[in-house]
């Protein structure tokens, strides 16, 4: 499969993103994927928003399954969440599982006014009734597949393809 | 039953060594105690929110099981359990079933069948927890709180956590540990620590009577002079004198020992000018800290309690995880 160029869906997402910002919103990036493509997008949108990072090792539905994740990042909202809207980003929407951690990891900051979900890429599958309002493109993809974002030293994004008969 | 060591430190990790208990510093290896200290700065940023709690343990028993009295061990492990959500049971056990003639570990099995998931204990006997680790069911995890002369832990890994915070690490550190060695389970742990971490040089700075008699296999430098002990040192951490001691022959008094061993104004000017004052508490003031260095700019004595918080969070996340 020719997997899409990040920086193209990025461009196509802040151009979807674009009518909705507001000088009331602010971006929050899920550690480590989302918080690159934040970055990206706050760069092409030109707005000075506040942004924000979160590890949601600590509200993960696997713990008592697989444990803690050795290497969690400390979460960061440098701005109050009670009222705000929030774009929250991530790379890749799967079972929804990571969606539903982050939104109640981001509650445990305040009560936003409103939580919208943009991803790169939508690769079906999903466990939970979650569903993104920006998506960069939509991939089709075996159970036993998965699709992943990694940032070379130079800072390029790039997808990549684990497992099945990629 | 066979002879099996009582220390066991591989007891503390899985086959795919991960941490199962905490028992002792003792052997565990660096990787362990980074990513214990890493994912305690993580619950740093958990104390500074709206929402203290994360969800981890909900739904989880933890039981406080306290055969010596520590109203501060106690309570940080009480607080750090409750903001991981677990559900928590102070046990005095000093004045409880143990006094009615129930052994270690029937108290144990008695717990466990009231459906505990992880034991929090502190015990006058080394080796303590150590036995309990041993004897418990495969979903049940241990954390040392202290046990006799032999460890403590999770005091270690939150001196460890400060001196990270205030130094950014330990490669280019000389540390000295001050006081009562002999008898100090604190102590212990931090060498331990501090060695495994990469400290370049940890002092032991005390009377010979007050020192272990192995203590220079610990891999220490020994002095027996504050005079040369702190010169230069980066980080000084202060131990209590516990005042049962004075009683024998190890000290003269209380006054002399402030003169020769207390950090004063004066003394700490030995050390670097950005030092740091650690103590794990209870502070003993005008015996082994003048109250004018305990509260002074060097001191980090109160956020290393804080730290304490996040420290045993982590450490209770990860066992019971694993």
């Amino acid at each position: 499969m020719n997997l899409p160029n990040p920086n193209e869906l990025i461009d196509a997402l802040a151009g979807q993103i674009a009518p909705m910002i507001k000088s009331d919103c602010a971006l929050v990036g899920i550690h480590s994927g989302g918080v690159w493509i934040m970055d990206a997008l706050a760069a092409r949108l030109g707005v000075d928003l506040p942004r924000g990072v979160l590890d949601i090792a600590f509200y993960r539905d696997d713990y008592s399954r697989i444990g803690l994740h050795p290497e969690v990042k400390p979460s960061q909202i440098p701005f109050e969440v009670e009222g705000r809207r929030i774009l929250l980003i991530d790379d890749v929407l799967f079972t929804g599982r990571t969606v539903r951690a982050a939104m109640n990891l981001l509650f445990d900051y305040g009560r936003p006014a409103a939580i919208k979900l943009a991803v790169l890429v939508d690769r079906g599958g999903r466990e939970l009734p979650i569903s993104a309002d920006f998506v960069g493109t939509e991939l089709r993809l075996a159970p036993g597949q998965h699709v992943s974002l990694e940032r070379d030293d130079a800072g390029g994004l790039h997808l990549r393809m684990r497992g099945g008969e990629a | 039953m066979s002879a099996k060591p009582l220390l066991t430190p591989n007891l503390q990790l899985t086959a795919d060594g991960r941490l199962r208990h905490l028992l002792t510093l003792d052997g565990l290896p660096a990787r362990i105690l980074t990513q214990i200290l890493d994912t305690a700065e993580s619950f740093i940023s958990v104390g500074e929110r709206e929402v203290k709690k994360v969800p981890l343990l909900r739904g989880k028993a933890v039981f406080n099981l306290f055969f010596e009295n520590s109203t501060r061990t106690r309570t940080t492990f009480e607080i750090a359990a409750k903001r991981l959500s677990a559900d928590v049971i102070n046990l005095n056990i000093a004045t409880s079933a143990t006094s009615k003639g129930e052994t270690l570990l029937d108290t144990v099995a008695n717990l466990s069948a009231m459906q505990a998931d992880m034991f929090v204990v502190r015990h006058a006997s080394s080796g303590a927890p150590h036995l309990i680790a041993r004897h418990v069911a495969p979903h049940i995890s241990v954390v040392n709180a202290g046990d006799g002369r032999c460890a403590h832990p999770t005091q270690g890994l939150l001196d460890m956590f400060t001196i990270r915070h205030y130094k950014g690490g330990f490669h280019n550190l000389r540390v000295a540990i001050v006081g009562d060695v002999l008898h100090s389970r604190v102590a212990r742990s931090q060498i331990h620590a501090l060695t495994t971490l990469g400290c370049p040089e940890v002092r032991v700075v005390a009377p010979s009577t007050l020192l272990p008699r192995d203590v220079a296999s610990m891999g220490v430098h020994v002095h027996h002079k504050m005079e040369t002990g702190l010169k230069d040192c980066d980080v000084i951490i202060m131990l209590r004198l516990q005042n049962e001691r004075m009683q024998g022959a190890l000290l003269p008094s209380a006054g002399e020992y402030y003169k020769y061993w207390g950090l004063t104004q004066e003394k700490l000017k030995l050390a670097k000018p950005d030092a740091i004052v650690m103590h794990p508490g209870p502070m003993n003031r005008g015996v082994e800290i003048d109250s004018g260095v305990a509260d002074g700019k060097h001191s980090v004595i109160l956020p290393q309690v804080t730290f304490g918080i996040a420290v045993r969070m982590a450490v209770m996340s990860m066992v019971a995880g694993n």
